[in-house]
């Protein structure tokens, strides 16, 4: 059983295409990464499969199940609400500009939706939000505001509020494409701890050496398709098109 | 030495109207901002029958000048319908200044709300936040801050519009200092007036400082 499949996927802002009929199937622990030039469509793409961005026309399952579905632009109601929003819990975002809540100290904003959205209490959701701080590296961090902290180490929170949700799948929107080079290596190794756990996730990434370490598929996007797929030695050393061809050629 | 005394006798009657316009403001700003925030979120909301009124009701309160809707609201209304007397020139006063630092205080609101990064929103929905619990626990604590300036600026302005009061038979400050320099027949009454004005928000100034460094924390 596939985790999550997109089938006919587009989307337009206004006349522009942006994702032109993609389809792509993700199994359960399967790590993917989508590669591809700027402009390209990927982060449209993530940001579709959580309902960030409203889908033009197309299908997305999850768990073999009608998750979202569009024609003409406008979303047919598929599941019942609840439903919806039970599978939307179970996907994990990490945005490119982290996008933590100022106002909330680091363990707040880990701990904060698990309280607010699923009840959890306090005592739990604060044990919980220092495990995860710790697996992420920054313990002695919780009671710090994020603008005290460096650029890695706000994603790294990013991606602890993220599991605190005890997500099934996580999505990677450019998750080092912010950070000073420096930086980039401790939130690609947390990264990596987590696909070794086996989590399930789709990462945006110009990272091609963790594409190549850590991906099980990549996949070339270009202009809206998906242009090519396969394993990262397929992808990065066999590359069939000319345009992944040329897109590898200028970045590594 | 004279006029120290004479300074000195007046005061009484000053505190007096002092207090009359600190009540009023206060209390209307209060209010005001409570309602200001329902305004608020009403006129960004997508459904025309909410965002319409509310517009509507701002666009009426900034547009027409606060010394008519003074008047409207004591002396118009009764002759529209009886049931809509008020007896009370201090509530119907009480009633302009809310309702019209509401109108002002919800501008300042929505443009703060409206500054906040929509990723902060997208963070949110990502999390599985409702829109409701996205306002309440993220945007609107945020937007407090940014707030405090202008708030406090409209504490400012209402202390001196509630010398408007005195068109409807309040006893504000001003109208005191105005009635004590005609039955006195010197004009020295308005310099302690006067100060008393300056140390009133002088001390809002401080207050409001205060706030804004207690809440910038994580800034």
């Amino acid at each position: 059983m596939s985790y999550i499949k997109t089938v006919d996927l587009c989307k337009n802002f206004g006349d522009l295409e942006v994702l032109k009929d993609v389809n792509l199937t993700v199994e359960q622990g399967e790590v993917i990464v989508i590669i591809g030039p700027s402009g390209a469509g990927k982060s449209t793409f993530l940001r579709s499969l959580n309902t960030l961005e409203t889908i033009t026309s197309g299908k997305i399952y999850i768990e073999d199940e009608l998750f979202v579905q569009a024609e003409k632009g406008k979303v047919i109601d598929g599941m019942s609400k609840e439903k919806h929003k039970a599978l939307l819990l179970e996907m994990g975002m990490v945005f490119q500009r982290f996008n933590l809540f100022p106002h909330l100290t680091v363990k707040d904003n880990v701990k904060i939706s698990p309280m607010k959205v699923k009840n959890i209490s306090e005592e739990e959701a604060d044990k919980r939000a220092l495990e995860l701080l710790e697996k992420v590296g920054l313990s002695e961090k919780a009671d710090a505001y994020p603008n005290n902290l460096s650029g890695g180490q706000q994603q790294r929170v990013a991606i602890a509020r993220a599991l605190a949700m005890e997500p099934k799948i996580m999505l990677f929107d450019e998750p080092t494409s912010a950070l000073d080079p420096e930086l980039v290596g401790e939130v690609l190794n947390v990264m990596k701890d987590l696909a070794k756990q086996g989590m399930t996730m789709i990462c945006v990434t110009h990272e091609m050496g963790f594409a190549k370490e850590v991906a099980d598929r990549v996949v070339f996007m270009y202009d809206g398709v998906i242009l090519e797929e396969g394993t990262p030695e397929e992808l990065f050393e066999h590359p069939k098109t000319e345009k992944a061809q040329q897109f590898l050629s200028s970045v590594l | 030495m004279d006029a120290l005394n004479k300074i000195i006798t007046w005061m009484p009657q000053l505190l007096n109207g002092t207090k009359m316009t600190i009540l009023i403001t206060i209390l209307s700003v209060a209010i005001g901002l409570v309602l200001s925030l329902f305004l608020a979120l009403g006129k960004m909301a997508k459904n025309p029958l909410i965002n319409k009124p509310c517009s509507a009701y701002i666009f009426f309160f900034r547009g027409t000048p606060l010394l008519m809707q003074i008047y409207f609201i004591y002396f118009g209304l009764p002759q529209f319908n009886p049931a809509l007397t008020i007896k009370s020139a201090f509530v119907a006063a009480m009633i302009a200044y809310t309702l019209n630092s509401a109108a002002y205080l919800a501008e300042n609101i929505r443009a703060g709300i409206q500054s906040i990064d929509k990723g902060q929103y997208e963070a949110a929905k990502a999390l599985g936040m409702t829109y409701g619990q996205t306002m309440r626990h993220i945007i609107i604590p945020q937007t407090v801050r940014r707030l405090i300036p202008p708030v406090g600026n409209e504490f400012i302005m209402v202390l001196k519009d509630v010398s408007l009061v005195a068109i409807i038979g309040l006893s504000d400050l001003t109208k005191v200092t105005r009635a004590i320099s005609s039955s006195s027949a010197t004009a020295l009454v308005y310099i302690p007036a006067m100060i008393i004005y300056l140390v009133i928000t002088a001390v809002f100034s401080f207050i409001f400082n205060r706030l804004e460094k207690k809440y910038s924390v994580y800034e």
